[in-house]
């Protein structure tokens, strides 16, 4: 049924490689800022320090975990655009490639890319930074993808319907780039006015975040199965939706 | 099934009409394509080729008519369809850094059958440039990758959507001996072009289109005999008796003289043997001698009352 979706993924696997800061861009950018800020913040890890060291060990790490996955999406969008635009999924759509097996290779690049630069943060963190290095890397792997796979379907939507690739960055950035603020990450939800609260309930990342923030700080998973639950439910809806309105050219 | 034995139709559209808003794209077409033959759709930009060509591949639905592809219906029956025809798109594009190779390796992989893509690219002039990336490539060089993927599942039927569109004239022969080579493989090839000259050159048959409707089909011989049957000779002579002999030729209509240069028309199929011989029985030394023979765009100019490039 997804006849050639191994074929198709490896090759935008090497494609986006080839692209200039492609690699350094979303693989080592993220790396980098993790250990500049890491060694800038790390000075006040030690035991019983302020709010800010808080922050370092639950919060950055969650943080650059978003921020990748968030960036990812963004640049999923402009992929489908471009390929829109430029008339490539119109070539592709004239095989007997599935429009399914295009968008599943895209997340399948997509993912590899987040699971790459997550190990190399990992492996940064142990290196260099100070922080919690017992924290539960593969249960924390497993709820980032969980979380990009569900964002990534948010991009999908957008990817839908953006009319051309130079409105695709800027859109997504402005539909994504407000949740972060809404996600509870910095502002606890409790404290948002009830509006806002309503609001915050209904953006996926929201619950990105709080099953990322658990799994690092080593709660188990039956704690998080409505984290877990309204991740899928919203990449049931996104995908759905995207099917419907989805354009190829 | 079959109209005569040696060829029975491979592409059946009786009836097609496709409206975008209130455009009409492409209003009552209705014609066939027979096995073995080029057959082009030539007409203005505009006039409804690529929509009724798309219609054909099942890309696009049309909102009334029937087609029928190989005896199959192209949107019912999409997968076996597709695994039986070729297509290149008008303006299409790959990945800007999708290598030669990998391109065709990725096509090769779609189909159930696939044929040997290394002798395809050599086969296409491209075998020294199966690790180039797509973005490095000519004109000429990437439309010559599209034909490639378009005969990778070894295609019964071609379809070729304004092929050389933006070439320069030597890609574009080289292109056009391409496509002589697919249909001397017995493949069935159906373009699309608003070029007159790569129809007359290409095509076995052509059918006119414009504003969507077909105006006029059938070889590009028969199109221009049955639209311009007109024939022009232009012959300088210093010869005086020249210009009586001429105009008792029954088959010449007009003769018109500026100095020693007649232009003759005439009408029918002996009319330029007839003005040969008329110079030879009444020994006119000629000292230059043409037929200006009218063509497919000619004929168009005739049928719509305007030029194709207007």
């Amino acid at each position: 049924m997804l006849r050639g979706l191994w074929k198709l993924t490896w090759i935008e696997i090497k494609i986006f490689l080839r692209e200039p800061l492609g690699a350094f861009g979303s693989i080592f950018f993220p790396v980098l800022v993790f250990v500049v800020v890491g060694r800038w913040l790390g000075g006040g890890l030690k035991p019983g320090a302020n709010a800010a060291a808080g922050f370092v060990r639950v919060g950055l790490p969650v943080f650059a975990s978003v921020l990748i996955s968030l960036s990812a999406v963004l640049s999923l969008v402009t992929i489908i655009s471009i390929y829109r635009e430029g008339g490539i999924l119109k070539r592709l759509r004239a095989t007997p490639l599935r429009p399914q097996t295009i968008l599943t290779a895209h997340v399948l690049v997509k993912l590899a890319l987040t699971a790459v630069t997550m190990a190399l943060l990992a492996l940064a963190g142990k290196r260099y930074y100070p922080v919690h290095v017992d924290a539960p890397l593969f249960g924390f792997a497993v709820a980032l993808l969980i979380s990009t796979w569900s964002i990534l379907s948010i991009g999908f939507l957008i990817a839908s319907i953006v009319p051309t690739a130079r409105f695709a960055q800027p859109i997504g950035a402005a539909i994504l780039y407000p949740m972060i603020g809404l996600c509870g990450l910095f502002v606890p939800l409790k404290s948002l006015p009830p509006a806002l609260q309503a609001v915050a309930r209904a953006v996926p990342l929201t619950y990105a975040v709080s099953l990322l923030q658990g799994i690092w700080k080593g709660e188990a998973w039956s704690a998080h199965v409505g984290d877990v639950a309204a991740l899928v439910a919203a990449f049931a809806i996104c995908t759905a939706l995207s099917a419907k309105v989805f354009r190829w050219e | 099934m079959g109209v005569s034995g040696a060829s029975h139709p491979v592409i059946q559209v009786s009836g097609i009409h496709k409206t975008y808003g209130a455009t009409v794209a492409v209003s009552e077409v209705s014609f066939e394509v027979s096995e073995g033959e080029i057959f082009g759709l030539i007409g203005p930009n505009g006039a409804g080729k690529t929509t009724t060509m798309e219609c054909v591949e099942g890309v696009r639905r049309p909102d009334r008519g029937a087609i029928s592809i190989l005896g199959l219906d192209p949107f019912r029956d999409v997968v076996q369809v597709q695994n039986r025809i070729g297509v290149q798109l008008q303006q299409a594009q790959l990945q800007k850094r999708i290598k030669v190779w990998e391109a065709v390796d990725l096509w090769a992989a779609l189909y159930p059958k696939a044929v040997d893509g290394g002798r395809l690219l050599e086969q296409l002039g491209l075998a020294n440039k199966r690790n180039a990336w797509f973005m490095t490539l000519s004109g000429g060089q990437k439309q010559r990758l599209f034909i490639a993927l378009a005969l990778i599942n070894d295609p019964e039927v071609v379809f070729l959507d304004e092929l050389t569109t933006g070439l320069d004239p030597q890609s574009r022969r080289a292109i056009w001996e391409l496509v002589r080579g697919i249909r001397d493989r017995g493949k069935t090839v159906f373009m699309t072009t608003h070029l007159m000259e790569e129809a007359e050159r290409l095509c076995d048959r052509v059918a006119i289109i414009e504003h969507g409707k077909i105006i006029d089909l059938g070889s590009p011989e028969q199109l221009v005999r049955r639209h311009c049957p007109a024939r022009t000779v232009i012959l300088a002579t210093d010869n005086l008796l020249a210009e009586e002999r001429l105009c008792a030729i029954p088959s010449v209509e007009t003769v018109t003289r500026l100095d020693s240069r007649f232009t003759v028309q005439g009408r029918g199929d002996d009319f330029v043997t007839e003005v040969i011989q008329c110079l030879s029985e009444n020994r006119i030394r000629v000292t230059d001698f043409r037929t200006v023979l009218p063509n497919l765009e000619d004929v168009f100019l005739k049928l719509t009352g305007h030029s194709i490039r207007d």
